[in-house]
């Protein structure tokens, strides 16, 4: 019983110190920047498509998802509860002035530092390792590095401005094509104000010789950021792309509404790493940015995707990277750790929807929620009435840590094929105080014992990860549960 | 049909009243305002996302008050009900023909303990039906706002603390006629601390009409009290059922409910569970069987209010031709629930290329300490199993009909009486098109 009572009040200490750790990477650097007076209309649209010298076809496209936007309602199924952000007050476009940069030393020297702040030196990150990036500060790319090393191969990487620019006949075939302009709400609002993202091309046959990268940032005060990505892999073409974020710490809610469109042609294979790190608010609950985010991708035969997402930040998540599994034989895959902690709210999960034949899905997805905060999963499995040999396993597991947070599931499984075949299993319980006192026999302090669950319970999700990610991930998984992680 | 439904209520509101007490009137007149105002639920709310209404509501159904007088063609001798009768189990009966208590074909009690109907004991056990009647539904959907304003009879049980009732209660619900109707029934069930029960309901279509029959139950168990109720679904293939069940359980109690759908053309079930007092255990059992057009719909929902309680639920689904069969389980560990164990399982064999099935397992938990899973499949017959009977000289068909068979055998293992548990393997057989000894 002492042990008992001493493991629980020790436990209580340490999820304490996991409350009261704030957020490491809240820090605000000052960069001069053109903006655009707050409020959306459709000139408002038409004047961000000028400032980026957008062809008229563009402009069209951006006005014709305001116009679908305008009609549409905020989305209110999932569950999550927060103060509805006033789309008329945010300013739509930020750019940081200084342009034109032909190396590193050019940049400006605030936001260098911003960089090395963070850990992630563009330097550093150059000479290390074969991660080429293309950074995206406010909604402008400043930087785009290795860019001739994969002109070589014939692979396009580039901001989404240039490509609009540059590779219009790709834009227009394939821009839309995976989440159109009127698929959701949020969808709708970045396709009329996106202002900048990535496009990446791979051509047939071509292995991407290294991770494609890139690093968001929230920056300027009262911006929302519109990403749009666009990746297209074409026939038998592997890449494998990483998308990681921090933000800097700020009171006012931040919104964050971002499509990421992925196409994998026949025999191709997309591999998608996200960590996400936006700021999740403060200890009581106050600030963060909402993260509404559409990713979606679509298989064509014998393709994959895979998708892989580390979620400890923003205070309200609302997130479903789904697989269009269209062609026969295609593949879908989803790995995800959402970590919750003060009053973060996830709603986040996945969509398979087999279409094809002997088409195959796999869904691991590890929810930790720890103080006041909502972890949930929703998922959908549809399996059509020509998905013959359709196959699903899906896991989601929810770990709790305290007793005033929360983990909810709710996974939709639709089956319209006599020979698919889907499982689903969900579990959710809290560390095991035989599994603490396991290792505290063998000489482990509670902390690292904690520490070794979590990160066991996490592995499947965690070996995903690209190693250059991996090490980041463990990182923020650390920082979201400090004290209880090492 | 919404117009028409709110119109007999108002109709016959003063005569309600007049037979009840005024508590019970304002609870009925609340719950047709919300159903008035929001009408039938359509796919657009979550919990009727795959189960439309639609076809159900095209029928023009005859409401029947249940003031006015039966007609001839809507009385039942003794013999056109014998077969849907579990008759080698001696019980207590109690038979309603069109929503209306028919007592020459039921068999009630009052010694001890009261085994009657809803419709008598308005007025007479006013001190017992005024406290429970609609506490558990008023939050619930339209539907069941429709049947709290306008059922007036129903199985009515009240067993005092202690006692353990000497023999199971059939419930049974005909409807008959020659025009389709659309009839509300409710039930009312308590258990006092300690007592016992045990019930068999069935819903009975009796004609080639269509027929509704919109049903709610509410059970309240005391602590310790223990309750077995098996609902047998067997209806003919006109018929359409509703049914919404909530029972509440106090410290330690135990319920068992087992479903056995296998006919009718759409059938709606929700069984709710609210679980207020520590060491309750709610156990939940189903088995649908569906073909041709059937839908078999499986609402269930697991409140864990207090901490120390335990759910396990297992539902298993055989869908053939072009059924549908949804189930939605929902498991809510409210804050401080600690200690909850919580098990939910849904299986599902689909043996068409038209069959679909929806299924929608859920949990949402809010406090820490708790043990809660959810598993759910969807199939078909492990092959090797197949071959393997096949090799020993067992048809196909057969072979096919023995591993469903085993397959739907969990869903009714605990059912207690073995000539009971025997007729449902017969029934089971037949519907799997083999012939059981």
């Amino acid at each position: 019983m002492w042990r008992k009572l001493f493991a629980v009040s020790e436990q209580d200490q340490i999820l304490n110190e996991v409350t009261s750790s704030e957020y490491k990477y809240g820090f605000f650097t000052e960069i001069e920047s053109d903006k655009i007076p707050p409020g959306l209309n459709e000139d408002i649209v038409r004047l961000i498509s000028a400032k980026k010298n957008e062809p008229e076809w563009m402009t069209k496209w951006r006005l014709d998802a305001y116009r679908v936007w305008v009609a549409m309602a905020e989305p209110e199924w999932a569950n999550v509860h927060y103060k509805k952000p006033d789309f008329q007050s945010i300013s739509y476009y930020s750019a940081p002035v200084k342009r034109q940069i032909n190396s590193l030393d050019e940049l400006d020297p605030e936001l260098l530092k911003t960089f090395e702040k963070l850990g992630i030196s563009l330097n550093e990150q150059k000479r290390l390792s074969g991660v080429a990036m293309d950074i995206v500060v406010d909604s402008v790319s400043v930087a785009t590095t290795f860019k001739k090393t994969l002109a070589e191969k014939g692979i396009i990487f580039c901001s989404m401005s240039e490509a609009i620019q540059e590779h219009p006949e790709l834009i227009k075939k394939y821009l839309g094509t995976v989440v159109p302009q009127t698929d959701n709400f949020y969808a709708a609002l970045n396709s009329a104000v996106f202002t900048d993202g990535s496009f990446c091309y791979i051509p047939k046959g071509v292995r991407c010789p290294m991770e494609l990268s890139t690093y968001f940032r929230i920056n300027e005060s009262g911006t929302g950021q519109f990403e749009r990505t666009l990746v297209v892999a074409d026939a038998g073409s592997f890449v494998s792309y990483l998308e990681g974020c921090t933000a800097p710490q700020r009171d006012e809610n931040q919104l964050h509404a971002a499509v990421v469109e992925l196409v994998a042609m026949d025999d191709a294979e997309i591999k998608y790493s996200t960590v996400q790190n936006w700021f999740p608010g403060d200890a009581e609950g106050k600030g963060g940015v909402f993260n509404f985010v559409t990713k979606r991708g679509i298989c064509e035969r014998n393709a994959k995707i895979s998708w892989t997402q580390v979620e400890t930040g923003s205070a309200v998540t609302w997130k479903y990277p789904s697989c269009i599994l269209k062609g026969d034989n295609s593949v879908g895959e989803f790995y995800s750790v959402a970590v919750t902690n003060h009053y973060q709210q996830a709603d986040t999960g996945t969509k398979m929807i087999h279409l094809g034949k002997n088409t195959k899905s796999t869904i691991v997805s590890k929810g930790i929620s720890a103080g006041h905060s909502h972890n949930s999963y929703r998922g959908l499995v549809r399996m059509g009435p020509r998905a013959a040999n359709a196959r699903n396993f899906s896991q989601c597991d929810s770990l709790l840590m305290g007793d005033r947070c929360g983990a909810h599931t709710f996974p939709y499984i639709e089956v319209k094929h006599p020979t698919a075949r889907m499982e689903h299993e969900a579990t959710t319980s809290k560390i095991g105080e035989d599994q603490i006192f396991y290792c505290q026999q063998r000489g482990l302090g509670m902390e690292e014992a904690i520490a070794l669950i979590v990160n066991g319970y996490c592995k499947d999700v965690l070996n995903q990860l690209p190693m250059e990610f991996a090490v980041e991930a463990q990182k923020l998984l650390a920082i979201s549960l400090e004290g209880s992680v090492g | 049909m919404k117009d028409r439904l709110a119109a007999s209520y108002w109709l016959y509101e003063s005569q309600y009243a007049a037979m009840s007490s005024p508590a019970v009137t304002e609870r009925r007149r609340n719950a047709m305002e919300r159903f008035e105002s929001e009408g039938f639920p359509t796919v657009r709310h979550e919990d009727w996302k795959y189960t439309s209404l639609k076809k159900v509501l095209k029928a023009e159904y005859a409401l029947n008050s249940p003031f006015s007088e039966a007609d001839e063609s809507e009385t039942l001798e003794f013999k056109d009900i014998k077969r849907f009768l579990v008759n080698d189990i001696d019980c207590y009966r109690v038979v309603f023909i069109n929503g209306r208590y028919s007592s020459w074909l039921s068999e009630t009690t009052h010694r001890g303990f009261d085994v009657c109907t809803l419709g008598s004991a308005w007025k007479k056990y006013a001190d017992q039906v005024e406290p429970h009647f609609g506490r558990l539904t008023q939050d619930l959907g339209t539907t069941v706002q429709l049947n709290t304003a306008l059922a007036w009879d129903g199985l009515y049980v009240n067993v005092p603390a202690g006692v353990t009732l000497d023999k199971p209660i059939q419930a049974l619900y005909f409807t008959t006629g020659d025009q389709p109707v659309f009839n509300q029934t409710r039930s009312l069930i308590l258990l006092g601390d300690g007592a016992k029960a045990e019930i068999i309901e069935r819903h009975q279509s009796l004609t080639e009409a269509e027929t509704w029959t919109n049903a709610v139950d509410e059970v309240f168990l005391g602590a310790n009290a223990h309750i077995h109720w098996v609902k047998l679904q067997h209806d003919s293939s006109s018929a359409a059922l509703t049914q919404h069940s909530v029972i509440e359980q106090k410290r330690d109690s135990h319920a068992t409910v087992h479903t056995i759908s296998t006919d009718g053309k759409f059938l709606r079930n929700n069984l709710d569970f609210k679980l207020v007092e520590p060491g309750a255990e709610a156990r939940m059992f189903g088995l649908s069987l569906a073909d041709g057009q059937q839908l078999v719909d499986h609402h269930t929902r697991v409140d864990h209010l207090a901490p120390h309680c335990v759910s396990r639920e297992n539902y298993k689904g055989i869908f053939d031709g072009q059924s549908n069969g949804v189930f939605n389980g929902q498991i809510h560990v409210h804050v401080d629930a600690q200690k909850t164990l919580a098990f939910q399982e849904n299986d599902n064999l689909i043996l068409s290329d038209k069959a679909s099935i929806d299924t929608k397992p859920q949990l949402e938990i809010f406090a820490d300490d708790v043990k809660c899973s959810h598993g759910c499949t969807v199939g078909q017959l492990d092959e090797d199993a197949l071959f393997y009977l096949r090799a020993r000289g067992i048809q196909r068909k057969e072979a096919q009909a023995l591993l469903m068979l085993a397959f739907a055998h969990d869903a009714v293992a605990d059912i207690q009486h073995p000539s009971l548990q025997a007729k449902l393997h017969r029934l089971i057989g037949k519907k799997l098109g083999v012939e059981m000894a």
